[in-house]
């Protein structure tokens, strides 16, 4: 089984990178509000159970996955 | 007596070398400790966790590195209140390992700054090497993709109550929080800086600032 994890700065954090791609589309016409740039996990679990599943994902994001501090997650269907 | 240093290496250090012909060179001891093994405690009198591209910084700088056998070991050194200094990649991997308060996230600029730097010692707390005097200017290279520090307005705000912002970059490259270029632990045996003293230690290298902290 298939998961997702969306990982995404805080809105605290200055994100450059979010910034420079949000001017670059601006300047290509686009009308932008805000952008953002995270990163995207994709993990395929060889458990089939679903409680199984989620306690393994969340012991993972516990065990580093992401900062707490300067980082956000949440898990998406794939 | 010499101190004797243990030096710890992962996959993607680059400034092993360099720290371990400092340390050598300024008359200490000094071996390599291996990312995956854990080590005696009782067999160093100090650690110092140099620079590089652990784990070639995936998923955050120093992140993976810090859960490694080796810092269970290096957690425990610094329960006893033995000496541990970070070095650039060091002081990302003290943070995730958290050892250190906040975070190394990436310079403001996205570039990676490699340049001299003019630091200022904002506390006089340091027993590596010679004594730094508070306000006293140092002159060391900076080498890093992700320097900035960052803590939440809390995390700053303790940083600055207990005296834990120990050198902070006169003209700010990274967009670090309060021009903080190295903090200590609230403990105190625990040093982290961003820029590398092991790469100034003689003048004819541009500098040789790097002897106060060793």
């Amino acid at each position: 089984m298939k998961f997702g994890i969306k990982i995404m700065p805080r809105e605290v954090i200055l994100d450059t990178q979010g910034r420079v791609v949000e001017s670059y589309l601006v300047s290509q016409g686009f009308k932008i509000q805000n952008c953002r740039i995270g990163k995207f996990i994709e993990i395929d679990l060889q458990s089939d159970d679903k409680i199984e599943q989620k306690n393994e994902i969340e012991k993972m994001m516990l065990g580093g996955l992401y900062n707490p501090l300067t980082e956000k997650y949440e898990i998406c269907d794939v | 007596m010499s101190k004797k240093i243990g030096i710890v290496r992962f996959l993607g250090t680059n400034c092993d070398a360099d720290v371990m012909k400092w340390v050598l060179g300024s008359g200490q001891q000094a071996e390599y400790l291996w990312y995956q093994d854990q080590f005696n405690i009782e067999n160093f009198d100090q650690i110092i966790i140099p620079g590089g591209f652990s784990y070639g910084d995936y998923l955050r700088c120093g992140a993976m590195a810090a859960r490694s056998p080796v810092m269970k070991s290096v957690s425990e050194f610094s329960k006893k209140g033995k000496p541990i200094l970070g070095i650039c990649n060091g002081f990302q991997i003290l943070c995730e390992a958290g050892l250190l308060p906040g975070a190394l996230i990436k310079n403001e600029s996205l570039k990676f700054k490699d340049e001299w730097a003019e630091l200022i010692v904002a506390e006089e707390k340091s027993f590596f090497g010679k004594q730094m005097k508070k306000k006293q200017t140092l002159k060391l290279p900076i080498a890093h993709g992700d320097g900035r520090y960052y803590n939440t307005g809390d995390g700053l705000k303790k940083l600055q109550d207990q005296d834990q912002i120990w050198l902070k970059y006169q003209k700010n490259p990274n967009g670090s929080l309060l021009d903080i270029a190295g903090i200590t632990s609230e403990s105190g045996n625990v040093f982290a800086l961003m820029p590398h003293p092991e790469r100034a230690v003689f003048q004819w290298m541009g500098s040789s600032d790097g002897v106060y902290f060793l």
